[in-house]
């Protein structure tokens, strides 16, 4: 047992540990040493989460679920605050997953961000976000897990605007921050709303309670988990909070590959997850995140076929992919919404990762417009990006494929309304497979553009004037900017090794849970979810074969439409912009959420901090309260002054003047 | 006579020099109506002294006339020191107590 | 006889104090105040005080008031302006304040209740008054107060003298010859005045050397000369 705690302590302290390294020494190492320092550290984590499987495997079935407590903060005014880890084999499983996925990320980085100035940095940070993502699946009670909500946040921050001297980076940054703020604030109200029944910070001893405490549907519950979701939201970019997702992709590509793909937008599912007692007995919050979920998966899907940043298509998928985990986590799929989790961080961050070899390529420009036939020039980034293409919508025998479905079959088994998510669900898969190959096509196939044909010949494209892609605005590469170089997967070594990791994870991650073949994940997970009465469910046959063959038909129908649409016959791309235009604006717009959002909050925020600062900082605090009190304090202190004219004789009056009224006195008195 | 009438005659001395005080400009003449202030308290202490049949307000009243003395001789000399200094001789001058 | 001579004492003292008051001339206020003194005189006596009457008469109007002569002989009797100053706004509220003081004392005096105010006076033996009894009690039952009072005539005299001295500080001479052991170890003129206002000169003697030699050369080569040593 106690091995067990340690393993788990050093999980978490291993990334700790090499972000101060880094912070403090980072700057004085040569060359790529702070690269490989990092990767170190996420190494030993990695080796320390196997090492916490291992031990976890050890322990008898039912007991799998262990508390870690370092120490207690506080045990006043009945809140029991303690630095406490819960290891149990939903966390044991996230950590395995966000080590190993940050690993590989973090061999990529070495070389992809080797001539920017700021190196070391980039290290500490990604550290430093492993670290957080790390505390907030492994929390114990909700006080940790809000830390690690937060500090997530703050890592997030701190890698979109990397680049900070670029004002769309810091921006998008910002935004980024204050979106997720809005959800730590759901997610703390929600823990309050839940604590003022409880009583107990503490995750098992909240779960035992929750029982007892509420009944089915109580509404400070449906409250709490309210709230809980719109956290969940924030953090995993779902309607109405994920505009600031696509804009994150101002970051760095392997910020995109682990933050906004693989970890820090599948904290939401984590929630539901963990919380799943309290979603079960407030049935009403658990449909809404099924709604919310579906939503999403299909607006994004929608905008993903429109947008031309090859980055973009790519964040938008991953709004999707959230929102069927979403989907299921919330409808009580939550060993098919977590290996759901599992394959989309493989193939998600394998397909960031080609998309930043074919930028790198292009010297930085991320539009497909400008972009083509890159094949021949490419075959390595093409196949991984295939593979990944292929695991994401949806094709058999791939990870995503068995992933994907299997939390289709489990919502049609709900029944109910549950089917017009269904069949969403179906639709959505489809649209996968256009926007998926519909950016593979139009990036790899096709005629070369000019930097392809340079690539042919042998030589990187690189950039005499160095913009900023977005805005065209004119850089410089020193610190603060994008270095000069730029990476491609075919001349690096640890590039090629962490794609192709996760190209045969993408492939293979599939056969952990084949339906009515494998159970591994279902039997791994089970000791969490032990008391949950949607888990265990049996599927039929019918409904099982049916299922997987109308997954496999809609992806692959996707990837025949794209083929027409994109290679065959470009002009049906054109012709269908034009008579559809009004929806081809709707999509390009992003379904004008941006704009939404500024006319029902932002002006108005705007508009109260211009009154305030003109009309209410200007007459009431600064005249009326600052300005009165010294005006009342001076007035009457120039009223006192008068008395001091400096005459003797003056003086000599009031003295006898104060006599004669004394005297007065006391013979009034006597 | 009665002593009551000694006492009127004092605070009437009294009241005599306090308006001088108030209202002379010269600080000269204001001591010289501090001197009639003391005095009139004199004669007050030896009424009394007269009235109750024992020595204490005569003893007292040879103690002001010590004080009365060792104050003249002060303010007169601050008198000629101002001289000295070609100060003007009007306590209506000496403003920097002002403010 | 007594009632009579209370009368003509009582209006000449009463005479004197308005006098003191209302006249211009400073020479005239303190011949006023020395008549005053001696109708006070009178009336100590018929309260039977002949001690304290004797001693008005010598210590008062005598030396204090020949004191005054002096000062106002030195000061100038030259008549008080008439100024605008604060003037007659003062002058009626004075008055009245004072005329307000005169009927509160009455009130408070007269009216006190003391039953032997409408007397005479108790009845008291001969000796009532007499310098015997005067002086047995100073040195008896008033000895503290008798000698404070003399500490406080020391106090005056001293005071008296010290404003009265002719203030000129320190002479040159002077200064120099306050030296100690600290200015042995520092440069000269360090720490004074000179140095604080135009920089440094050297001492009196060769100072004119340095005038010969312009000032300004003089004042920043020893300074820069002192800075190194410092150093």
């Amino acid at each position: 047992m106690t091995s067990l705690k340690l393993f788990a302590w050093l999980t978490l302290l291993f990334p700790l540990a090499g972000c101060v390294t880094l912070a403090l020494l980072g700057r004085r190492l040569p060359g790529r040493a702070p690269g490989y320092v990092g990767t170190a550290a996420l190494a030993l984590s990695f080796g320390s989460a196997i090492a916490t499987l291992l031990s976890l495997l050890d322990q008898d079935h039912h007991h799998r679920q262990v508390v870690a407590v370092a120490w207690d903060y506080a045990a006043s005014a009945s809140v029991d605050a303690q630095l406490s880890l819960l290891v149990d084999p939903l966390s044991v499983f996230m950590i395995l997953v966000v080590s190993g996925v940050s690993m590989l990320i973090h061999a990529y980085s070495i070389s992809y961000m080797d001539s920017d100035r700021g190196y070391a940095r980039f290290f500490a940070y990604l550290n430093f976000f492993v670290f957080s993502m790390l505390l907030l699946v492994l929390a114990g009670n909700f006080l940790v897990l809000i830390i690690g909500w937060a500090f997530v946040g703050a890592a997030s921050y701190l890698l979109i605007s990397y680049w900070y001297r670029r004002t769309t980076a810091t921006g998008a940054g910002i935004k980024a921050f204050v979106i997720n703020v809005l959800g730590d604030v759901g997610l703390v109200l929600g823990t309050f709303f839940i604590f003022k029944h409880v009583g107990t910070l503490d995750f098992l001893a909240t779960f035992e309670k929750a029982g007892e405490e509420f009944e089915r549907g109580n509404a400070d519950l449906t409250a709490g988990c309210i709230l809980l979701l719109v956290g969940a939201f924030a953090k995993s970019a779902q309607i109405p909070l994920h505009t600031w997702l696509p804009d994150a992709m101002e970051g760095p590509t392997p910020v995109s590959a682990l933050i906004h793909a693989a970890t820090m937008v599948t904290a939401g599912v984590y929630l539901i997850a963990r919380m799943h007692p309290l979603f079960e007995l407030a049935p009403t919050a658990a449909d809404v995140g099924a709604v919310i979920g579906c939503l999403t998966l299909l607006v994004a899907g929608t905008i993903a076929i429109a947008v031309t940043d090859l980055k973009r298509v790519i964040a938008y998928s991953t709004m999707s992919q959230i929102g069927y985990m979403i989907m299921a986590v919330s409808a009580g799929a939550y060993a098919a919404g977590l290996f759901h989790l599992m394959t989309h961080a493989f193939f998600k961050a394998l397909l960031f990762m080609a998309a930043g070899s074919v930028i790198a390529a292009m010297a930085g420009q991320q539009n497909l417009d400008k972009m083509g036939g890159f094949k021949r020039a490419m075959p390595f980034t093409f196949g991984c990006m295939v593979i990944g293409g292929l695991a994401l919508s949806g094709v058999p025998p791939f990870s995503g494929f068995f992933s994907k479905d299997e939390i289709l079959l489990l919502i049609g088994d709900r029944g109910g309304w549950y089917w017009i998510l269904y069949v969403a669900g179906y639709v959505g898969a489809f649209l996968t497979g256009i926007y998926t190959f519909r950016m593979i096509f139009r990036a790899f196939l096709g005629a070369p553009v000019p930097e392809a044909r340079e690539l042919e010949e042998g030589h990187l494209h690189h950039a005499e004037v160095h913009t900023n892609p977005a805005t065209g605005e004119v850089e410089d590469t020193d610190v603060g900017f994008p270095g000069a170089d730029h990476h491609i997967a075919e001349r690096e070594p640890s590039m090629k090794l962490a794609m192709g990791a996760l190209a045969l994870l993408a492939i293979a991650g599939g056969l952990l849970q084949v339906p009515k073949v494998t159970h591994v994940i279902d039997h791994f997970l089970e000791p969490t979810f032990e008391e949950s009465a949607l888990y265990h469910r049996e599927l039929s046959d019918g409904l099982i074969g049916f299922g997987l063959v109308l997954g496999a038909v809609a992806g692959l129908a996707g990837i025949a439409v794209a083929y027409l649409i994109w290679v065959k016959n470009p002009q049906i791309a054109t012709r269908g912009r034009e008579r559809l235009a009004p929806l081809h604006r709707l999509f390009v717009n992003k379904w004008y959420f941006d704009e939404l959002i500024d006319m029902l909050v932002t002006r108005p925020a705007l508009w109260f901090g211009a009154w305030a600062q003109q009309t209410f900082e200007r007459v009431f605090v600064n005249g009326l309260l600052v300005g009165g009190t010294t005006g009342v304090v001076r007035a009457g202190s120039s009223a006192v002054r008068a008395a001091q004219t400096g005459f003797l004789r003056y003086y000599a009056l009031l003295i006898v003047v104060g006599m004669v009224a004394l005297s007065l006195y006391f013979l009034l008195n006597a | 006579m009665d002593i009551g009438w000694f006492l009127a005659v004092s605070a009437l001395i009294f009241a005599i020099g306090a308006a001088g005080v108030l209202t002379r400009r010269s600080p000269l003449v204001i001591l010289l109506c501090l001197e009639l202030m003391l005095n009139a308290a004199n004669l007050a202490l030896i009424a009394f002294a007269r009235m109750h049949g024992n020595h204490d307000g005569q003893i007292f009243a040879i103690i002001v006339m010590v004080v009365a003395a060792c104050e003249v001789t002060v303010g007169l000399g601050v008198i000629v020191a101002m001289q000295r200094r070609r100060l003007p001789i009007d306590v209506d001058e000496m403003q920097e107590l002002q403010g | 006889m007594g009632e009579l001579l209370f009368f003509v004492a009582g209006i000449g003292a009463l005479a004197g104090a308005v006098g003191v008051v209302a006249v211009r001339n400073p020479f005239y206020s303190v011949l006023a105040l020395v008549s005053h003194l001696l109708c006070l005189a009178a009336l100590f006596l018929l309260l039977r005080a002949e001690f304290v009457a004797a001693a008005q008469v010598v210590v008062y109007a005598g030396a204090v008031m020949v004191l005054y002569v002096f000062v106002v002989a030195y000061v100038g009797g030259q008549d008080e302006p008439l100024g605008p100053r604060a003037g007659s706004g003062l002058r009626a509220i004075s008055a009245i304040f004072g005329a307000v003081l005169f009927i509160e004392l009455c009130v408070a005096t007269l009216g006190s209740g003391l039953q032997l105010i409408d007397s005479g006076g108790t009845p008291a033996p001969g000796s009532f008054g007499s310098p015997e009894e005067i002086g047995r009690l100073l040195l008896t039952k008033f000895l503290l107060p008798f000698e404070v009072a003399s500490f406080l005539l020391l106090i005056a005299a001293v005071g008296a003298v010290v404003l009265a001295r002719r203030r000129g500080g320190l002479s040159h001479a002077e200064e120099q010859a306050r030296y100690s052991a600290m200015d042995m170890l520092r440069p000269a003129y360090t720490g004074t005045m000179a140095e604080a206002v135009g920089g440094r000169h050297t001492l009196p003697e060769a100072s004119g050397e340095n005038q010969a030699s312009g000032e300004d050369d003089a004042a920043a080569e020893p300074v820069a000369g002192r800075a190194e040593d410092d150093r």
